[in-house]
């Protein structure tokens, strides 16, 4: 009886539970999408500008790129805890995946740049643009067509990987499959609703991406 | 009046312009021309800066191109220029490619620029193609975009570097037809090229550079029909035994 008591099946009230961290989710993918875009774009952009620049944010770069996102995750949050940053797991987990995001969007942000022709932007100074304007008008919508595609690549890896805020205490979609899963064990039942609904988030993101880039061909 | 004095320019180790001294006057077309690493590209652009000089000096209306106090993006704004490679720029259409640089950088309103950029359409003869993106062009039209692009900014000189090197022999007319009609109209025109014709027949003066050097210049009776110098004289000789462009270059 008790054991029964423990194994309680799956109830609609825990439709309502999912749905709240399936929201979660969203919302925090969207924030770390924004926030590690803007700052990918200007980090991408200082790698192009000198030599000095590219080798100080090489670490960084590096770091972010290469250590696995749940290390990160854990390590940040036990340092920043121990300084005294009492951050909410939603933002705690924002910084860290927006850093990360910023990291390999930098990356892409300098090959874009980089792909545009030279004549391009000669073409634009002879007009009397600054480098500013050139970057503004002619370099950065020309990286964003080149861009787009890989970038898109990112964002579905940032939508999966922010499953992993849950070990920050994030209750984020997969975080509440995994609560259901230990009180219910509907193991194979909410692991393929999961699979489901995280494909229902990022096939439509990648189809619009599509879209994006069929309009945006030059 | 675009003055060179005793310019000096080197890339690395490899020395392009040993000390080039040329005048161009007011309303004048001098054609550069010379072989392929004589340093005409490159006098080019030095002259609206795009490359920096090691030595010497080269005053624009009396501004000094090089000189580090002087307003670069300013400067350039007289100084029109076209290159080989047609590079309108890909995002955008004919009448936006016209119409960046007096908005942005000439600061005029947005229908006022738009108005200036159909009005120079219409001049190099792209009227009707004001909304097309650059790839539903012909080499030719790009070319002609470009000329038109440059033309927006209301430069006193217009710079030519070699504008239909890389067009196809039937489209090279039409570029050279609006390149006359700007004559015509009376701009100041430098015309790097390697159309032996079509700086016969409308250059003021033409100037033969040899291993970085005005090695002759005179009108171009002078220099091209009765060339003095050995070295001229070779060269001349060489070009005129491409018999393809210059068939094509005296039809159109």
């Amino acid at each position: 009886m008790q054991f029964q008591f423990a194994n309680q099946g799956l109830a609609w009230s825990d439709a309502y539970f999912l749905a709240l961290g399936l929201l979660n989710t969203v919302r925090l993918a969207a924030a770390a999408i924004l926030v590690g875009t803007l700052a990918g774009i200007a980090l991408g952009w200082l790698r192009t500008v000198s030599v000095t620049l590219r080798v100080c944010t090489a670490p960084f770069i590096d770091v972010l790129r290469s250590v696995p996102m749940i290390i990160q995750l854990i390590l940040a949050n036990s340092f920043l805890s121990i300084l005294g940053f009492g951050a909410s797991p939603f933002w705690f987990g924002t910084v860290a995946l927006g850093a990360w995001m910023s990291a390999v969007t930098a990356e892409v942000v300098r090959a874009g740049l980089l792909s545009v022709p030279i004549q391009y932007r000669k073409s634009a100074r002879s007009l009397g643009m600054n480098g500013y304007q050139e970057l503004l008008y002619i370099s950065l919508p020309l990286a964003f067509r080149t861009s787009l595609a890989p970038w898109i690549g990112l964002v579905l890896s940032l939508i999966k990987d922010s499953a992993l805020a849950g070990v920050v205490g994030y209750v984020e979609y997969m975080r509440s499959t995994q609560i259901l899963i230990t009180r219910t064990h509907e193991t194979w039942l909410l692991l393929m609703g999961a699979g489901l609904f995280y494909f229902l988030i990022c096939y439509p993101v990648s189809r619009y991406s599509r879209h994006l880039e069929r309009k945006v061909s030059v | 009046m675009i003055l060179i004095r005793n310019v000096q320019k080197a890339f690395g180790t490899v020395i392009v312009l040993k000390g080039i001294d040329l005048t161009i006057e007011k309303g004048e077309l001098v054609c550069l021309i010379g072989a392929s690493g004589s340093g005409k590209s490159t006098l080019l652009q030095c002259i609206n800066g795009l490359e920096p000089i090691q030595s010497g000096e080269i005053l624009v209306d009396g501004i000094s191109v090089h000189a580090p106090k002087t307003d670069i993006n300013k400067l350039r704004r007289k100084l029109g220029i076209v290159f080989q490679q047609y590079n309108a720029f890909p995002h955008l259409t004919a009448l936006e490619n016209v119409a960046l640089a007096p908005r942005v950088v000439a600061k005029r309103s947005r229908a006022e620029a738009r108005a200036l950029a159909q009005k120079h359409l219409d001049h190099v003869g792209l009227g009707d193609k004001s909304g097309c993106l650059p790839s539903q062009l012909s080499g030719g039209q790009q070319q002609r975009l470009a000329i038109a692009r440059a033309l927006a900014m209301e430069p006193s000189y217009m710079l030519f570097d070699e504008v239909t090197s890389a067009l196809d022999p039937e489209l090279v007319g039409e570029v050279l037809e609006t390149m006359r009609l700007l004559k015509s109209e009376g701009m100041t025109m430098v015309v790097v090229t390697h159309d032996i014709n079509f700086a016969r027949e409308s250059a003021d003066r033409v100037a033969f550079l040899y291993q970085g050097e005005v090695y002759e210049i005179g009108t171009a009776v002078e220099v091209i029909d009765n060339p003095r110098k050995e070295q001229t004289q070779k060269f001349l000789r060489r070009e005129k035994r491409k018999p393809v462009e210059a068939v094509i270059s005296s039809v159109a």
